[in-house]
């Protein structure tokens, strides 16, 4: 909608930068509450401002924004992606099994998890592109497949350890810069995976064709866009997403069976809060980005409030509820 | 008043039916490997009966969850409602079984007003079900575990009767099962609420354009799944004696109920299927189950079969259907 809108009334001249600032980003309400949460984390832990805390918050921050562009493929698409919780936790455990702590393995453990989450990615999508399963049942059926594949291989407990080399890009920042002081490897991971998300979805011929197979698929088709072939990718690239997030997760937090457990709704929560439309068509690559950094800038903020970690749950579900009837009433207002 | 929506014609309409043949071949095949590779005898009455008995507290979530989905909705927060009932019955009874029918009433109220909540978010406040359902069992879950952290309560021995009774012979949570079911049954196929599920499901413009009031129907939908939630919560607390926040969700009610659901043959689109469908695709997953652990099967790859089952299963209706309309 706000796409639509602002095309029409853009300026002949206009690079593509303003374009994509208008078209994508700027009118969506999610970078105000992100404001309104920064300034009141800042205000009740002045701390936050020094750039060592700014950049732990990122740090932590880093997995869910990656897994919400991967989710938001799938979700544009028109379809939900359940099954990245599971293969989070997946990479993880497999991570440490594989290398066996040992460090001269990374090289080849990372590659073999990337492998492992094009199949997952691929498994999910063909089965919903062509054996027409919906998608909620796919990849919760992934879910739980997933989820007793790794404690299968790993005996049912967390076994072994990540090396340091593995550990790297989750854990470790680059020191001694000026002014930011330190920025994290899981900042540069994001922010590389980000760019790369946003050109797919807004600067792509992939991105027209996943917004509008999301939009109507039999329209789509007729218009001579390859639907399955669309849909599938756009479970690659969720999975891929959850491989690089697992990846992160393990170096930040260490290997444990329930790394991954329950942030496939987290990623579909940070996507509805930046305003996707649930069952496709419509979304924004910075808002859904945005969406994850406000998911987790909102449990900062109930952290140093001190709620415990089970109404820090409701604020969520209360949130998430708020946020999309929100969008609804004001596309309705609209039309 | 005259019903003019279509309903099943048929006591099963063909993906019904197919579900029990599935049904059957997972006996079947049940019977033969446990002869083979397990301990064998797996067509006892026993073990039927045990496997029936365990499907029990799935089985009447999914009986509320087939109304949703009938719909075209669903209700993810119903693994929530599981633990809320469970805590607030073992927690209001203390075991004193003078409390048994104020705890039964309230928590079969609590189960009513989340219903019309999920269904006022959904109609009045236009969110997509998936969210509107996922942030009320956020919430729910959140305020209860942040007030009780373990087993609340006890229930008195005479509730435990719900599970562990018998009525004429037969257990009792089977025979609580049976009721509800015929009346899940009764309710979709003789009765005006039931024919207004089909048609809001079917289309729900169509629907309120012939004078039916969706909204409504969509509230009803939400409070019997919520209730049925709730009436699950009861019969767990009568089983371990006592509730705890965990027991919903550990149990994954909430995706496995909407599994069971659409393994059953009703279509997540809404408008076609039932509560028939519903007990067998409940009953393929206890009869795995149950086969699972008599050939010895570890836990985890029982949980990794489980899941490919599910697209499996799901996949073969689906390819079906295609077929049909190509």
């Amino acid at each position: 909608m706000d796409m639509d809108q602002t095309q029409h009334d853009r300026p002949a001249v206009s690079s593509g930068w303003q374009r994509f600032l208008r078209g994508a980003g700027a009118v969506s309400p999610i970078y105000y509450v992100l404001a309104a949460l920064m300034v009141a984390i800042v205000l009740l832990n002045p701390n936050f401002l020094q750039p060592i805390f700014f950049m732990n918050f990122l740090k932590k921050a880093a997995p869910l924004v990656i897994l919400a562009c991967g989710q938001l493929f799938v979700v544009v698409s028109g379809g939900f992606d359940l099954s990245v919780g599971s293969l989070i936790t997946f990479t993880v455990l497999a991570g440490a099994l594989l290398t066996g702590g040992d460090p001269a393995a990374t090289w080849w453990a990372i590659p073999v998890l990337y492998g492992i989450g094009l199949a997952v990615g691929l498994f999910n999508g063909l089965v919903v592109s062509f054996l027409r399963v919906p998608s909620i049942i796919v990849t919760l059926g992934m879910l739980i497949t997933l989820k007793g594949a790794a404690l299968l291989w790993s005996g049912g407990s967390a076994r072994g350890y990540l090396p340091d080399n593995f550990r790297l890009f989750g854990r470790n920042m680059i020191t001694d810069l000026p002014l930011i002081q330190v920025i994290p490897y899981a900042l540069l991971v994001a922010v590389a995976v980000g760019a790369v998300a946003i050109w797919l979805l807004h600067r792509s011929n992939y991105g027209k064709a996943v917004l509008a197979v999301g939009d109507n698929p039999g329209a789509a088709a007729m218009a001579g866009t390859r639907v399955p072939l669309v849909r599938t990718l756009a479970f690659v690239f969720s999975a891929l997403s959850a491989v690089t997030a697992g990846i992160l997760l393990g170096g930040f937090s260490g290997v444990s069976t329930d790394v991954g457990d329950g942030f496939e709704l987290q990623a579909i929560s940070a996507v509805v809060l930046g305003g996707a439309q649930l069952l496709g068509g419509r979304g924004s690559m910075p808002a859904a980005m945005a969406g994850a950094v406000t998911l987790s800038a909102l449990f900062t903020l109930l952290n140093l409030l001190g709620l415990p970690k089970p109404l820090r749950d409701a604020v969520q579900g209360l949130i998430l509820i708020g946020a999309v009837a929100y969008a609804v009433h004001r596309k309705r207002r609209r039309v | 008043m005259t019903i003019n929506t279509h309903r099943p014609a048929r006591l099963l309409d063909t993906t019904t039916s197919a579900v029990f043949m599935i049904l059957f071949a997972v006996l079947v095949t049940a019977v033969v490997l446990v002869e083979v590779f397990g301990r064998g005898g797996f067509l006892t009455g026993e073990i039927l009966s045990n496997v029936v008995q365990r499907s029990v507290a799935l089985g009447i979530v999914a009986i509320g969850q087939t109304f949703t989905i009938l719909i075209g909705s669903l209700d993810l927060s119903v693994a929530y409602v599981i633990s809320l009932s469970a805590v607030m019955a073992s927690f209001i009874m203390q075991g004193d079984p003078a409390m048994i029918v104020p705890a039964v009433l309230a928590v079969l109220a609590i189960g009513l007003c989340v219903g019309v909540v999920n269904g006022l978010i959904i109609t009045r406040l236009q969110v997509n079900p998936l969210i509107a359902t996922l942030g009320t069992g956020f919430i729910i879950q959140g305020v209860l575990s942040a007030s009780f952290q373990n087993f609340a309560g006890s229930v008195p021995e005479s509730f435990q009767a719900l599970a562990y009774g018998h009525v004429g012979g037969v257990p009792a949570p089977i025979v609580l099962w049976a009721g509800l079911i015929a009346v899940a049954i009764f309710v979709l196929r003789y009765t005006t609420f039931g024919a207004h599920i089909y048609a809001v499901g079917g289309n729900a413009e169509t629907a309120r354009l012939s004078g039916i009031r969706t909204e409504r129907v969509v509230i009803g939908a939400h409070v019997t799944a919520s209730v049925s939630a709730s009436l699950t919560g009861l019969y767990l607390a009568s089983r371990l004696g006592a509730g705890a926040p965990w027991i919903g969700p550990e149990g994954v009610y909430g995706l496995e109920s909407i599994a069971a659901v659409v393994i059953g043959g009703t279509i997540l689109a809404g408008g076609r299927g039932g509560v028939a469908g519903t007990v067998a695709g409940v009953l393929i997953f206890g009869l795995l189950d149950s086969m699972f652990n008599q050939m010895g099967i570890d836990a985890f790859l029982k949980q990794v079969l489980r899941g490919l089952i599910i697209i499996a299963a799901v996949a073969s209706y689906s390819i079906r259907s295609a077929d049909r309309a190509a």
